[in-house]
């Protein structure tokens, strides 16, 4: 099973916490098979000496219990912590190649899920499941053993109820249980999912007056959990009760078999003391067991969940063997390139050729859907084309790390992701070592400098999530400062003006264009800013190729096409 | 977090359903603690007696019945609690999802989307534990150890008394136990859901972190995050363990004073075997209670601490205009909007909005212009009543057609939910139920029809994508309308407004990410929408304004002039 890889980081960790919790739980069986046997010992008046060894017994197991409970708990504790932390970076690493190609066809809520709720899952079978069966299975042995060597009608007796807690009733409570428990893991991925598109949607949910369809949807789900519950409470019961039945057979039993071997005189009275009370002992051990095989079912679709979101193949693979970054300046081209997003989708371009020497800047206009966001992918390595090569300095992409690709390259998205923290991080994430004052000096450069000046908390502001503090044209700002802090040679500028005003869109794109700066830069862009200030504007055709663009949209109409716009706004 | 929450009870009727049953198995346990300990100490001692007859017939039968009972109650105990459990879990979600609709849109302190989605699913599932181990737990020490102590005073004054004197140390150790598990549990909870936010987050932003190279920092962050935590945790645990051992050793050394009390006196014959075995078996049963709980509130604690964030949550008074005060609402195609001096403040250096005068005839097409960042989404804001004004307020005036008297209503009085009902929107950033195109378009109106919504979407000039989809509109969209394009989305969105059917149209840069070509057709198809409808239109682009019966800068506004 591939889940017991997990354990890797932990396994001497848990084989020492299962050794040290046999260890309590049979010293408490000890403890209570030697007090027993003294006190009745004692009732029959020996001399002193006859006493000192039993004596010894209760102070040694006395302490022993609680010292190696003491280890079992700090060792399996730790162990627990250091396979989840190992489990959820492992997660994230393998979520991480995912975006954005192949992410999309997740649900975030069963990512979620998956990260929070199956990564305990998986864990659980370590702690909840194999150590609790691993320490019953010793004390089981031990205490069989002791009854054994005492009197051994007892110890079949002990054997027989043992078997019915320990392997009867986890069977039986597993049975009753299996099926539930298998929809649970991915009946709590879709509410965690729902609960999501519920707060997520909340604003448009309630505009629209379909908030309540949304809330019934939820609890529908609320209700499949509900079902699963009362499933695994009945399992749970039966279990218990079938564990109870055990120890009772044992205890009852272990009674009555003394009672005749001491009819007989087989039996002396302080050794019928222990054989009645030592299997009262015993069962602690097993109270875990129906609770852990109920467990399993859940642990293994769990497992099952979240190693075939660790399978998933990302979209662009990292080469083998790659080459290392060329040196600058850097000329891009693409040469007949197609692409598509999946092997049986369209082909959305269908043989693009670009060449961008260092500092050249051209437009990309174009219908939307033509594919103008998926050129920038492919520029960015977000996608690989099917056929044709991108290269940067003479060196096709795909040979390249694709971190080595970024840093030449810099992107905005056309929704690129405002994170929830504040000012200051989500400005560095571009450039980490970049002071405050070069943060500060950017903002003004994308036109946000009033803005910040009326933040009371400065760089320290938060932006909430999805930066919800910010207007939409705001939050398209912020996405640029990014770029020009990050400052690399060639930038990818998906709808830089969108969701601004005509005004601070020229003067953002006149920042972004600045010809001083010699930068390549790709525009993608429906509107009409910057594209006076341009090389060239090129139009991605409905067929997936690049034309020039058509007379009227050349950069010198532009400017004047600009002054029109200007006027009607006026 | 105590541990027996109040504020659970009060939320959850199952949980105080719960309590009782709960408390009458564990009366029920402490009488067959008793009782089995008298059978045992019987079946030991009896056949040890000299006296020949020996009738062992009378415990054997006692014996049993306390056996099968046991049986009965273990399965009463366990399966009551997880349905319980169930129960609480249920009311509890619900109750957080209401809550969340309720404040609407505007959540300030309830933490962010991944915090809440953890905490309504594996937050609330921790309660599982605390409903079967903890709960269980606490009632037992809370019946037995006085049962228990009853018995040991009829039958042996002085072990009786050496239990009692022994007794509070319990508490104080117990003590130290549970709030060092409680604070771990508190914090334990809080890395959960802050670590689910922050993956929320980061999967959101994925993208954006691949292209500035900073996924894979995330992964080494998050080991970093997770050992740091271990080792915390460890430490606090170290010691709430070792209080624990304590605890156990201490309890032992109580047992074993009474245990030397009676062996004594049994060497010197001065009690009998049946009394001194049967003090012996009774007493470990006062102390195993008490230090049960304080194991059981560290191992269940989690669901406590999710609980007690969760009645947190819906303890404090919904902040924002919640449903709005019910008043019934005028009928929108004949009632202006009348915006007096409103402002809007977040707290900054500027209003997003200050002092606005506005209004609004029915059928008007009001154009709304300004640069980024004037507080144009944020009007449309207050009059879907997600924004609350800091000052001013909008008025409703309906002119009765019969008196020719105005009658006024502030929107801050109306039931919002019908007033929602007469308003179409289209959000800046429009949001995506990860359903078929058909089911996001229903969200406007859910008995649309097929034609309908081949009209809406010819209208969003989205037809054409749409029928190229595979499955057209039954083509399921992933989170956030993946994988359409920016303006393919835009275009669904348009559709949707133009599915609603409402009096008031509430347009937040409708074109944005539009080519012209598909500008003009849905400029087209909101000049036709407008007829007979009052259109709000924010627009950056002239496409849009041209079409307004007038325009509005909120720019000036701010600004001082008045638009
Ligand atoms: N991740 C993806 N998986 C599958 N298909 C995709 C993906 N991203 C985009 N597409 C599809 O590829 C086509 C081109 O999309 P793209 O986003 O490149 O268009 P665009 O020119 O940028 O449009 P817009 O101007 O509206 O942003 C669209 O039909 C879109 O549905
Ligand atoms: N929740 C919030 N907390 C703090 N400030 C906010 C919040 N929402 C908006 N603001 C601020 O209020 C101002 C107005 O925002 P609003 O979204 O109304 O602008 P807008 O006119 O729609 O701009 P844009 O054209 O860029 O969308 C902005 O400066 C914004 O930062
Ligand atoms: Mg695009
Ligand atoms: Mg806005």
């Amino acid at each position: 099973m591939r889940a017991a890889r997990t354990a890797r980081p932990a396994a001497s960790r848990l084989v020492l916490g299962a050794l040290a919790g046999a260890g309590a739980l049979a010293s408490g069986c000890a403890l209570t098979a030697t007090a027993a046997w003294l006190i009745v010992r004692a009732s029959q008046r020996p001399e002193e000496t006859a006493l000192a060894f039993a004596i010894v017994g209760v102070r040694l197991f006395g302490i022993t219990r609680p010292l190696l409970r003491y280890l079992e708990r700090l060792v399996c504790h730790d162990a627990a912590l250091r396979m989840l932390g190992e489990l959820r970076a492992t997660v994230y690493e393998h979520v991480i190649p995912l975006a954005p190609a192949r992410l999309h066809a997740y649900r975030r809520g069963e990512l979620l899920a998956g990260l929070v709720a199956d990564v305990d899952a998986v864990q659980d079978l370590w702690l909840r499941v194999a150590e609790p069966v691993a320490v019953a299975a010793l004390v089981s042995v031990f205490c069989t053993s002791l009854a054994a060597w005492l009197l051994p009608a007892g110890a079949a007796v002990l054997a027989v109820g043992l078997a019915c807690a320990g392997v009867i009733a986890p069977l039986a409570a597993a049975a009753c249980s299996r099926r539930a428990q298998e929809r649970l893991a991915p009946a709590r991925a879709a509410l965690t999912t729902a609960t999501l598109d519920l707060l997520r949607g909340a604003p448009d949910l309630i505009a629209a007056g379909a908030a309540r369809a949304e809330l019934d949807r939820v609890e529908a789900l609320d209700d499949e959990l509900d079902k699963i519950a009362a499933r695994c409470a009945s399992a749970a019961g039966i279990g218990s009760a079938l564990a109870a039945m055990g120890a009772g057979i044992a205890v009852w039993g272990c009674a009555r078999v003394a009672d005749s071997a001491q009819r007989v005189g087989h039996l002396a009275g302080p050794t019928l003391a222990v054989v009645v009370l030592l299997p009262l002992a015993a069962f602690e051990a097993l109270a875990p067991l129906p609770g852990a095989a109920v467990l399993l079912a859940h642990v293994r679709s769990a497992a099952a969940r979240l190693f075939a979101l660790l399978d998933e193949q990302p979209a662009v693979a990292q080469a083998a063997i790659t080459q290392p970054l060329p040196q600058g300046p850097y000329t891009l081209a693409l040469r007949d390139v197609r692409a598509r997003w999946s092997a049986a989708g369209p082909l959305v371009l269908d043989g693009v050729d670009l060449v961008l020497e260092p500092g050249r800047r051209v437009a990309v206009t174009g219908a939307s859907g033509c594919g103008k966001s998926t050129l920038g992918a492919l520029l960015l390595r977000f996608l690989d084309p099917c056929a044709g090569s991108v290269t940067l300095g003479g060196v096709d992409l795909r040979m390249l790390c694709q971190d080595d690709v970024r840093r030449v390259i810099g992107h905005v998205a056309d929704d690129a992701h405002v994170f929830d923290s504040d000012l200051r991080e989500n400005l560095r994430l571009a450039r980490p070592d970049a002071d405050d004052a070069r943060l500060v000096e950017a903002l003004r450069r994308v036109g946000l400098g009033p803005w910040f000046e009326a933040l009371p908390e400065g760089l320290a502001t938060r932006l909430g999530q999805r930066g919800g503090a910010l207007s939409g044209g705001e939050r398209r700002r912020l996405a640029l400062a990014r770029v020009l802090l990050a400052d690399q040679p060639i930038v990818v500028l998906d709808e830089p003006t969108e969701g601004l005003d005509p005004a601070s869109a020229q003067a953002v794109v006149a920042e972004l264009l600045d010809a001083a700066s010699g930068r390549t830069v790709v525009m993608l862009t429906h509107r009409p800013e910057g594209l006076d200030l341009v090389d060239e504007i090129l139009t991605l055709t409905g067929s997936g190729r690049l034309r020039p663009a058509p007379a009227g949209l050349r950069p010198a109409d532009a400017a004047a096409y600009q002054d029109a716009v200007a006027a009607r706004a006026a | 977090m105590k541990p027996l929450d109040p504020r659970l009870l009060r939320h959850a009727a199952a949980a105080r359903r719960q309590l009782c049953v709960a408390g009458a198995i564990g009366v029920a346990g402490a009488v067959l603690t008793v009782t089995q300990a008298f059978a045992l100490a019987d079946l030991v001692t009896r056949p040890l007696q000299a006296s020949g007859a020996v009738r062992l017939r009378g415990p054997f039968i006692v014996l049993a019945a306390v056996l099968a009972a046991r049986t009965v109650l273990a399965w009463a105990g366990e399966a009551s609690a997880y349905r319980a459990a169930s129960a609480v879990k249920s009311q509890l979600r619900r109750a957080l999802f209401r809550r969340v609709l309720e404040v609407g849109p505007v959540r300030q302190d309830t933490g962010s989307d991944g915090d809440l989605a953890t905490l309504a699913t594996r937050g609330t599932d921790a309660l599982d534990g605390y409903f079967s181990r903890f709960l269980p737990a606490l009632i037992t020490a809370v019946v037995t150890p006085p049962a228990v102590l009853t018995v040991l005073a009829t039958q042996d004054p002085l072990s009786a008394v050496i239990v009692l004197v022994t007794l509070p140390l319990v508490p104080v150790f117990g003590f130290l136990l549970g709030s060092a598990a409680a604070r771990r549990n508190r914090e334990q909870w809080s890395t959960l859901t802050t670590l689910a936010g922050h993956f929320l987050d980061v999967v959101e932003g994925l993208t954006t972190l691949l292209v500035v190279r900073r996924a894979t920092v995330q992964v080494a962050a998050i080991r970093r995050a997770a050992d740091e935590h271990r080792r915390a945790t460890m430490a606090t645990l170290r010691l709430a363990f070792l209080s624990s051992a304590v605890l156990e050793f201490l309890t032992t050394i109580c047992v074993a004073l009474v245990a030397v009390a009676i062996g004594l006196r049994l060497l010197s014959g001065r009690m009998d075997l049946r009394t001194g075995l049967l003090v012996l078996i009774l007493t470990p049963e006062v102390y195993w209670p008490l230090r049960q709980v304080a194991a059981q509130f560290h191992a269940s604690g989690e669901g406590l601490a999710a609980a007690g964030r969760l009645t947190q949550i819906l303890d404090t008074p919904a902040p924002a205009p919640a449903r709005g005060a019910g008043l019934p609402v005028p009928d929108l195609t004949r009632a202006s909007l009348r915006i007096e001096g409103l402002s809007v403040d977040y707290g900054r250096a500027r209003p997003a909005l200050a002092t606005l005068d506005l209004r609004v005839t029915p059928g008007e097409h009001l154009g709304v212009a300004g640069p980024s960042g004037s507080g144009k989404s944020t009007l449309l804001a207050v009059l879907l009543g997600f924004a609350t004004p800091s000052q001013g307020r909008v008025l409703i005036e309906t002119a009765d057609g019969v008196s020719g008297l105005i009658d006024l209503a502030d929107l801050a009085d109306l039931d919002l939910d019908a007033w929602r009902s007469q308003i179409a929107w289209v959000p800046q950033r429009p949001w995506f139920a990860a359903r078929s195109i058909a089911e996001n378009l229903r969200i406007a109106r859910p008995d649309a029809s097929d034609e309908e919504l081949d009209q809406a979407l010819r209208s969003a000039d989205a037809d054409r994508f749409v029928a190229a989809l595979p499955g057209g509109t039954s083509f399921v969209l992933g989170e956030d309308g993946a994988p359409l394009s920016a303006g393919q989305r835009q275009r669904i969105a348009l559709a949707r407004a133009f599915l609603r059917d409402a009096a008031l149209v509430l347009l937040d840069e409708p074109t944005a990410h539009l080519d012209p070509d598909s500008e003009q057709v849905v400029a087209g198809a909101v000049r036709r929408l407008a007829r007979g409808r009052t259109v709000i239109a924010v627009a950056h682009r002239p496409a849009l304004l041209a079409d307004a019966d007038r325009v509005i800068d909120l720019g000036l506004v701010t600004a001082g002039a008045v638009g």
